[in-house]
């Protein structure tokens, strides 16, 4: 069973589009979207939840208004500024410290320092996820809560369900739609995978990112290739992107066009390989067809 | 000064474009103004604005150094840290660097002083100008999973001007909240897609939760996917401006180039946005007084 998993660097590559494409491709995958800050996959996949579960990645603080004596002990620890005097006041104090939820990063020096037991730190919902199934088979999916953190414990989390539901239904493999970017939510998508896919656009932004990224799966040393999607809108910077690829440590998978086919498709709640049989895409049947060859 | 951030929901829909260009048509005005790019995954407004660069310091945040000499292995550091940054096994107490958040408690709690702070390197700032504008950019190190701490330290940089205009990172998690946080306005950049507007309303909860003024921009603005315009009007969000679905923009962009600079009618079209963008302000403000 491998795990694949695209991401992009740069957003906004295509990296969703080519994902539902790969997975109406392909029957026996298991499909996990691991954006969990932008999911996108099932506006394309419609997928239908059969079970459901919160997901807490972390514990946030909460100050007992009854019981604080307005100290200022928390907000004098708390190093990420989450803690303001305004809160209501009791039968002790005119006015109470309160915790702004967006920027407590559940640290809980503050609960501990209290010493009037004024703080309650308990673990909070930062999430939720599902698992569920789509004409392509069993998806597994979430979205995190607005301002949330975590985001890595939550990509990890979602891959493991997906794997275990492979394993179980004794799928071929797993495709992981991932995140923009180099951080958090990217290496918890691709640490331990077994191919990485990156897709990048032949753009200034698109050759600069698509070095970061590919830098950052290097040390990971996972089979990696790239593929060019909208490569006709600059030939030049894909013939240098193609150049460049051995140096970065990409195989090439091949070259999309661009195509209004895209936006079309996706406005259809369809992917391109079923809005289109021919142009484009053929371009991501052959790109599909090399990864797995090779995966 | 006066912030004004430009995030989007979705990545790839024109955010550098539109802070690059922004930028430039103020400067040509004569204004005051810095771009500060918190996009430290993923840096490009230097590949447009092209700045020469005057100083870079490497950046990162403080952890804890365990001095074995004085340490008990009470184990207190292991219990307060939330993060498993620090553990105490037996006559060992190791650090975590990578999962350190860098809250304190393992130094507050440590009853022999035995836990001293020292700074890990995440990232690297750098300042310069790009013409008469200001630039300040954070990176961060390839293999660092946290950004915040990098973007925290680009808005230390930051020099005094009239303006600032902060190019953010996608999605609508920390790194985000972190570059908006202290907005006189946030603009969201979106596309009319289905994916442009799942992401908008997503970055639209995020910015009423922080109780931000802002509005929206529609970038490869074409007309066949009405529902984003719908949408900005039943919820009653202004809608700054609709860059056209134009070939030169892209081309220009795939060259790094700003279209301003380029094509003279943008430069137009950018200097209505911030019009639009100051008017906005002004009326946000008496809103809330």
């Amino acid at each position: 069973m491998k795990e694949i998993v695209v991401i992009s660097g740069k957003g906004g590559t295509g990296k969703t589009s080519l994902t539902a494409s790969f997975a109406a491709l392909t029957p026996r995958l298991a499909i996990a979207d691991c954006d969990v800050d932008a999911a996108d996959l099932h506006l394309i996949l419609d997928p239908k939840p059969v079970a459901r579960a919160k997901f807490s990645g972390g514990s946030r603080a909460r100050i007992l208004a009854g019981h604080c004596t307005a100290c200022g002990k928390c907000e004098e620890l708390c190093r990420f500024d989450a803690i303001y005097y305004d809160g209501p006041g009791n039968g002790i104090v005119e006015k109470t410290y309160r915790v702004d939820p967006i920027a407590c990063e559940g640290c809980g020096v503050c609960a501990w320092f209290c010493t009037d037991k004024a703080i309650e730190f308990a673990p909070a919902v930062n999430g939720e996820w599902y698992k569920s199934e789509t004409r392509f088979g069993p998806m597994v999916h979430a979205k995190l809560g607005i301002a949330e953190e975590n985001s890595g414990k939550l990509v990890t989390l979602v891959r493991k369900e997906a794997v275990a539901i492979a394993l179980e239904r004794g799928l071929d493999g797993v495709l992981v739609d991932g995140s923009p970017g180099i951080g958090c939510p990217v290496i918890a998508s691709v640490t331990g995978a077994d191919q990485v896919l990156i897709v990048t656009e032949p753009t200034v932004s698109g050759v600069h990112d698509l070095r970061r990224v590919a830098a950052l799966v290097k040390q990971f040393d996972i089979p990696t290739w790239v593929c060019i999607n909208k490569w006709d809108l600059n030939p030049a910077a894909t013939e240098l992107i193609e150049r460049e690829g051995g140096e970065l440590g990409v195989s090439l998978a091949g070259r999309v066009r661009y195509d209004r086919a895209t936006t079309e498709a996706q406005i259809e709640g369809k992917t391109v390989v079923e809005y289109r049989q021919d142009g484009i895409a053929e371009d991501i049947r052959a790109v599909w067809k090399r990864l797995r060859k090779h995966g | 000064m006066k912030t004004i951030a430009i995030a989007s929901g979705k990545g790839g829909t024109g955010k550098t474009t539109l802070s690059t260009n922004l930028v430039y048509v103020m400067a040509q005005c004569g204004q005051n103004v810095v771009y500060a790019d918190c996009d430290v995954e993923e840096p490009n407004g230097h590949l447009f604005l092209k700045p020469v660069i005057q100083s870079k310091k490497p950046v990162g945040m403080m952890v804890p150094q365990v001095h074995r000499e004085r340490c008990v292995h009470c184990g207190q550091c292991g219990e307060i840290c939330a993060y498993s940054a620090i553990i105490c096994l037996g006559s060992e107490t190791l650090v975590f660097p990578e999962m350190c958040h860098s809250c304190g408690g393992c130094w507050l709690v440590c009853p022999e002083g035995a836990i001293s702070q020292t700074l890990r390197k995440m990232g690297t700032v750098e300042k310069g100008h790009a013409g008469n504008v200001g630039f300040v950019q954070g990176t961060l190190d390839i293999g660092e999973a946290m950004s915040p701490p990098v973007i925290r330290a680009v808005k230390e940089e930051i020099p005094e001007a009239d303006w600032l205009i902060v190019d953010a990172p996608p999605g609508t998690s920390c790194p985000v909240i972190e570059s908006i946080k202290g907005s006189d306005y946030v603009v969201l950049v979106t596309e009319p897609t289905p994916f442009g507007l799942h992401d908008l309303t997503l970055a639209v909860e995020m910015v009423r939760a922080l109780r931000y003024p802002f509005g929206v921009v529609i970038n490869r603005a074409d007309f066949a996917f009405q529902d984003i315009w719908a949408y900005c009007q039943r919820q009653r969000i202004p809608i700054l401006a609709e860059i056209p679905d134009d070939r030169r923009i892209a081309e220009a962009y795939s060259q790094g180039k700003m279209i301003s600079a380029v094509q003279s009618d943008y430069a137009g079209v950018f200097r209505s946005i911030q019009a639009l963008i100051e008017k906005e302000m002004e009326s946000a403000k008496v809103g809330v007084s």
